[in-house]
């Protein structure tokens, strides 16, 4: 039912069962929130949305109060102003204020409210909250001075991630945010997701930087210094530097990476084929051994880290194949190295993801040979972004150049792989292209792309039948254990920690609209479409790899540097 | 025993007519000890009376009744009102009057015991004699009910507060309990029940006044197949002790309100919630529960009549904030206990998002009344819109203090002057406190105000749960504001933003207000005013936006302070002066000269090195480096240091 | 010794589940409750076993235990006082109590000292409001306290405790 009501003395039209917000911010009237979440039911914890509804004595928080006919709201008015300005104030009063040194200055949700309520001068003094910062996560940085406590991590990690490892602790004016027993992170059951870090307003958790160590190895001739890129990285860079992506910045990429200062400039995609090509042997093996239990794959940290808490029953059905920033990594430490005479330790390698468990998976145990790590250091792409400016680098005027061989292109199923749904998708075409010798229709993938948290479908490939699910976030295993334990076997089931894939994930620039988190996907699909190199056994790169490289260097021949172990975790769940 | 039970069930409750036969009550009479051919000493026996010494009168009388193998039995009863005379001993020898003793500490037993069964009574400790029809009355002898403190009280849910034994539930029945729970759930329909308390008037007692019978129907017009009952029994607010003392003295009569209320609203299952410090009142409730279990009040298809009731106990772990509905229904649930906003409303989604009543202990024993009496008497009782009655704890700087029942539209004066009768000591008289930590000042002016839901309310001021705290002139406002800031800040659940910040921030202004800074140059002092301007500007922002009732009624105290003593509040922030001297940090401590031996004993004590002196010498004080704290004073064995 | 005595914690805790059923959320707080009344405090171990008893990470266990008041992590001390803050006691002195116990033992309120005699709470009201500052030792109670009698009181504990 759809009926007026009056906003600031002008009638604008709403639906019957919305909020106040919705109708608002459907007629073009903004109103501050914090700790607003979108599809989250609201909490009213911040009270910045506060609006004068006439009749009421009191303000009225527009998230949560559903609309009534009768209604004639303020949202401006002196009094609702103030009491907005005053919470701003009272959050402020004891606030570090270090915005200048601050991982999140210009790009904060606390400064920018404080500037929209044109909040400039100091009228409520408090003591400074005592510093606390908590740096032992690989991943993540806590910063409790800076949390206003509007529990957006907490709801993220409870309801969207599944591994509740945060959440209040105390009360009143000693509540604060952490892990179990109040410990430091390492010690929890974080998986490393990021997730927090995407939807906390100000810098209280914030992703661990490895730009100073970057920046210090560039700075050191000897060194060999060497970075490769996971395919969604060109796109991220382009939306955190604000241009518009095209599909050139994927070479142009390579020659900025270059001006910062790296030798060598590989594609992690290149990774990603020798991942699904893998995992293709595995699901190819299984069939024809007709294994009863389901073959899990993953390229994602953060879900390994979960099953080796929650799920250890998976583990022996969890591919032990690295993920593709690491096969990318011990390829650039002993291929490069041989090629490029260089000792393996002279090497600096970085890796670019969208991820920040990418940054846990690198100092996993069983990632480093003879002491020497598969990946040196791993940097978001907001932190790429970073040095990038830092570097002074115009990228709107830099050349396309292609990446360095050995692994200079990938197939466009990889960059797919980035999407949930789209390993398995991988991994199912190439079994596809290897059984019937042709490709198999990208329609057929449907289902897998998009949908619940949790989508399954059904693959014929002349007398093989394989049965797929895919779990789209942490959520999705609830249906998928309910789906197992109704008796539905899976041949294949590929777990991705955030929802819609690496395209959310919490190395990506923080003020990505949902549509543009759509688009993401979009792009890449489309780039399918249209590429000839489609599959890992079609490019060439990877048969250059497989055929020539890697089976001539004895070190790796047996491939056994591209798998990995994983084994229960004990932690505090 | 059994055959008691079995004459309770059959002849009493499930008797069909109001009124009883004649044999039936001779052998109530005799439960209610009414007729007993031997001495009977009762003995209060609730948590203040404890905290007086009970335990140890106890044991000294039934000593003394064992030594001197009397004929006597000793009863433990609730408590009957007046905390003061905690405690508090009544003999009754046959045929006599009942004489009450106060302040019966253990010392004071054999004497007294020696002096009333020989004819001696001491009237130093004597209370006074309740004249009952048919005793003979003791002459000389004051009646209690004529005392003020009695005579201008109502009792109708306190009225058998301090008379029975509550263990026992038999001695309950034969006081007409019970019967109207029987009643009801027999003949009458839940929507008819709902029906007479709606018509009776009555209004939650828990400060909001919402009429009790519309909250019972809205959880009960709900489509649920399950709903809950609540009896809220937080009772947190510091100084208000009501429900603690009906729960000691009338358990029953809670058991059977919970009863009634729980088959009004159609729930099978009912909680208590308990504050996490009342373990005595949660013994004495949990066996009035397996007594009234083991008499077939509680549990499956009760007296036939198809309905099924349970009552289990929670003790609330410790968070002021969960005697929010909301929040206490979190804290039922195994969560944390913070507030959700509103709506839904309880009554339509509460406990497991079923239906919930919430409502507090002394609503829920004024159902019992009402059922038995009907919702026209209970009209007649109290105001036209606040009927019934008002139970008030008294506490603080009064004569009297304790808890009593007055009639609603009975003026605070009233209760002021003849209940707790006057200030202590011949103190002049400042303000009361009503409402808790949340509640507001009644002063000189408003003396003349009735209790009554509505015309408090126009006055600015809520009527609490039950808080009725004296305050004299001993007493510091800016001081006590932030007493009752302090406790709020400690107790905000901390989920919004303007309470949590809130309460600390106005606590940190009030802080600077009644202490003095140690280097204060003229910035400090500038933002100390800065401060002082802010504190209503927060105030009235916290209580506009703030979540639940908590962070919207805890500037209360302060903004009713500085509208009645707006003064006191000015000569602290400018003259840096406290008028009951009570902010330690405001005084001036200086040294007489002729009294000071130069021991040398302030100076190696003072924490800042503000005394200085040469031995056997007098000393003296620099005042800019003094920070007030006393300890020179506190130590001073010549009373050479004076305040100012 | 100490592996004695966490296997008794251990088979002690084990006993009070016993009585709950599981994955009941409702259940916690009694069950903690119950823990804490038995063994005086909520050890990890306990936290950890209600939390995989009831279906919850333990995060979400300690998050609520910390909430509650009643809720203490580390072992009390032999003597446990508690003091009444409650408006009555505070008109008639109770802070200076308060302030004095602080001095006296050393502690905030909830720790408990390292020698692990004492440790102290700040009640709400304890429902002697004619008697006050109520403060109790053990549960006994002492009325019309005052801040200097307390060195005394509390060097006469200490004596009997060090002296056991």
């Amino acid at each position: 039912m759809v009926f007026t009501i009056q906003v600031n003395n002008k009638k604008i039209r709403a639906e019957k069962g919305e909020t106040i917000l919705s109708a608002l911010n459907r007629n073009g009237i903004i109103i501050p929130t914090l700790c607003r979440m979108k599809d989250f039911t609201p909490t009213g914890a911040c009270r910045m949305c506060v609006v004068e509804v006439e009749g009421r004595d009191r303000l009225v928080t527009a998230c949560s109060q559903p609309v009534e006919e009768w209604m004639k709201i303020k949202t401006h008015s002196p009094r609702v102003i103030t009491a907005r300005k005053t919470i701003v104030e009272l959050l402020l009063s004891n606030h570090p204020d270090d915005c200048l040194y601050c991982d999140r200055n210009l790009d904060c949700e606390l400064q920018r409210l404080a500037e929209e309520l044109n909040i400039s001068e100091r009228r409520i003094r408090s003591k400074k909250i005592k510093p606390r910062l908590d740096q032992s996560s690989p991943a993540i940085v806590r910063e409790l001075s800076k949390c206003i406590l509007c529990g957006r991590c907490i709801r993220v990690c409870e309801e969207i991630i599944t591994s509740t490892s945060i959440d209040f602790i105390n009360k009143g004016k000693s509540t604060h945010v952490g892990p179990a027993m109040d410990r430091d992170f390492n010690f929890s059951s974080c998986i490393h997701c990021g997730q927090c870090v995407v939807v906390c307003p100000t810098a209280a958790l914030h992703e661990k930087h490895n730009i100073t160590e970057v920046q210090e190895y560039l700075n050191k001739p000897e060194i060999l210094k060497v970075i490769q890129y996971s395919p969604l990285v060109p796109v991220g860079i382009a939306e955190e530097l604000g241009i518009r992506y095209n599909r050139d910045f994927d070479r142009i990429i390579n020659s900025v990476l270059r001006k910062i200062g790296f030798d060598k400039v590989f594609n992690t995609g290149t990774g990603t084929d020798i991942c699904i090509s893998e995992l293709t042997d595995q699901l190819m093996e299984r069939i024809e051994n007709k294994a009863d239990k389901p073959l899990y794959i993953t390229a994602c940290p953060a879900w390994v880290k979960y099953a080796e808490q929650f799920m250890p029953s998976v583990i022996p059905d969890l591919s032990t194949i690295k993920s593709p920033q690491q096969i990318t990594g011990v390829l650039i430490k002993t291929l490069v190295a041989g090629q490029s005479a260089v000792k393996p330790e002279k090497i600096f390698s970085v890796s670019v993801t969208p991820c920040t468990a990418m940054k846990f998976e690198a100092r996993r145990d069983g990632m480093m040979r003879k002491g020497i790590s598969d990946v040196d250091a791993v940097l978001t792409i907001r932190e790429l972004a970073r040095l990038i400016r830092l570097y002074g680098i115009d990228v709107t005027n830099a050349d396309q150049e292609p990446a360095d061989e050995p692994m200079e292109g990938r197939s466009s199923v990889s960059a797919i792989a980035e999407v949930s749904g789209g390993l398995a998708e991988g991994v199912i075409r190439s079994a596809w292209f290897r059984i019937s010798k042709t490709e198999a229709e990208r329609q057929l993938f449907k289902k897998l792309r998009s949908g619940n948290s949790f989508r399954e479908a059904s693959f014929s490939i002349g007398e093989i039948e394989i049965n797929v699910a895919v779990v789209d976030g942490l959520k999705g295993l609830e249906k998928l254990k309910a789906s197992q334990a109704a008796g539905k076997r899976y041949d294949l089931i590929e777990v991705m920690t955030c929802p819609g894939g690496c395209i959310n994930g919490a190395g990506l620039t923080f003020n990505g609209s949902k549509d543009e988190k759509k688009s993401r996907a979009k792009m890449i699909y489309q780039a399918d479409e249209s590429d000839a190199v489609s599959l890992p056994c079609k490019s060439p790169v990877l048969r250059n790899l497989y055929e020539k490289l890697i089976k001539e260097n004895k070190e790796i021949s047996d491939k056994k540097i591209f798998y990995t172990h994983f084994e229960k975790r004990n932690v505090l769940l | 025993m059994d055959d008691l039970k079995k004459f309770m069930i059959e002849k009493v409750l499930l008797f069909e007519s109001d009124t009883l036969p004649a044999e039936t009550e001779k052998v109530l009479q005799e439960v209610r000890r009414e007729k007993t051919g031997f001495p009977v000493i009762y003995i209060s026996s609730g948590t203040s009376s404890i905290i007086a010494g009970y335990e140890k009168t106890r044991s000294v009388i039934q000593a003394y009744i064992d030594d001197n193998a009397l004929k006597a039995s000793l009863i433990k009863v609730g408590c009957l009102g007046p905390a003061n005379f905690e405690p508090l001993v009544c003999i009754h020898l046959p045929g006599k009057n009942k004489l009450y003793f106060r302040n019966i500490t253990e010392e004071k037993v054999e004497l007294l015991l020696n002096g009333v069964f020989h004819n001696d009574i001491n009237e130093d400790d004597l209370a006074g004699q309740q004249g009952s029809h048919g005793f003979e009355m003791w002459s000389g002898i004051p009646f209690i009910e004529e005392m003020p403190f009695f005579a201008r009280q109502k009792k109708i849910v306190m009225n058998n507060c301090g008379c029975y034994d509550p263990e026992s539930i038999v001695e309950y029945i034969a006081r007409n309990g019970f019967r109207a729970f029987a009643k009801a759930i027999r003949h009458y329909t839940f929507e008819e029940v709902c029906d007479i308390i709606e018509r009776s008037g009555l209004r939650g007692r828990s400060g909001g006044g919402y009429l009790t019978g519309l909250k019972w129907k809205q959880a009960l017009n709900t489509s649920s197949t399950s709903r809950y009952l609540i009896c809220n029994a937080k009772e947190s607010d510091p100084g208000a002790f009501t429900d603690r003392t009906l729960l000691e003295s009338d358990p029953f009569r809670l058991i059977e309100g919970i009863a009634i209320a729980s088959y009004a609203i159609g729930a099978s299952n009912a909680i208590i919630f308990f504050r996490k410090g009342s373990e005595h009142a949660r013994q004495i409730i949990q066996l009035a529960i397996n007594k009234a279990r083991e008499f077939g009040l509680l549990g499956h298809n009760i007296f036939s009549s198809g309905y099924n009731l349970d009552i289990v106990i929670r003790k609330e772990p410790g968070a002021f904030v969960c005697g929010e509905e909301t929040a206490l229904i979190n804290t039922i649930e195994g969560r944390r206990g913070m507030p959700q906003l509103k709506p839904p409303f309880p009554t339509t989604s509460g406990l497991f998002s079923k239906p919930t009543v919430i409502n507090n202990v002394e609503t829920l024993m004024n159902v019992p009344v009402i059922m038995q009496n009907g919702p026209e008497w209970f009209r007649t009782l109290g105001t036209e819109n606040s009927p019934g009655t008002k139970i008030f704890a008294i506490a603080g700087k009064g004569r009297m203090s304790g808890v009593v029942e007055v009639e609603m539209g009975t003026s605070v004066r009233t209760i002021l002057e003849d209940i707790a009768d006057g200030i202590k000591e011949g103190k002049e008289f400042k303000a009361i406190q009503v409402g808790g930590v949340s509640g507001s000042f009644i002063t000189r002016d408003n003396l003349d105000m009735t209790i009554d839901f509505d015309v408090m309310k126009a006055k600015g001021i809520g009527m609490g749960a039950g808080g009725f705290v004296i305050i004299d002139e001993n007493t510091c406002m800016v001081d006590l504001v932030r007493y009752y800031m302090e406790f709020m800040r400690n107790e905000s659940c901390g989920k919004c933003i303007p309470c949590r910040e809130g309460t600390g921030r106005m606590l940190e202004i009030l802080e600077s207000i009644i202490k003095k800074p140690l280097n204060e140059d003229s910035g400090t002092t500038l933002e100390r005013f800065k401060g002082v301007m802010q504190l209503e500007s927060i105030a009235s922002v916290m209580k506009d936006t703030s979540l639940c009732g908590l962070g919207q009624t805890a500037p209360n105290p302060f903004l009713s302070a500085l509208k009645n003593f707006r003064e006191e509040f000015e000569e602290h922030i400018f003259d840096r002066k406290c008028r009951a001297n009570i902010c330690r940090g405001l005084r001036t401590f200086s040294i007489d000269v002729d009294k000071c031996t130069g021991c040398t004993a302030c100076a190696s004590k003072c924490p800042v090195n503000a005394i200085y002196g040469t031995r056997l010498q007098p000393f003296f004080i620099v005042e800019e480096k003094c920070t007030g704290c006393g300890i020179c004073f506190d130590i001073c064995k010549f009373s050479a240091i004076t305040v100012k | 010794m100490y592996y004695i005595s966490m296997v008794l914690m251990s088979t002690k805790i084990d006993l009070i589940l016993k009585k709950y059923k599981p994955g009941r959320r409702e259940d916690l707080i009694p069950m903690l409750q119950e823990i804490q009344d038995d063994s005086g405090y909520l050890s990890e171990e306990a936290i950890i076993r209600a939390g995989s008893f009831v279906g919850l990470s333990t995060t979400k266990i300690y998050g609520l235990a910390t909430f509650y008041d009643q809720f203490r992590f580390l072992p009390a001390g032999k003597v446990q006082i508690k003091i009444c803050n409650g408006t009555s006691c505070f008109l008639n002195g109770s802070q200076y109590v308060i302030n004095k116990i602080m001095e006296e033992t050393g502690l905030d309120p909830g720790q408990t000292g390292r020698d692990g005699i004492f440790s102290y709470e700040i009640e709400t009201c304890m429902g002697g409001c004619n008697h006050g500052p109520v403060i109790s030792v053990n549960g006994e109670y002492h009325t019309h306290i005052k801040a200097d009698q307390l060195p005394e009181l509390i060097k006469k504990l200490r004596y009997i405790i060090e002296n056991e």
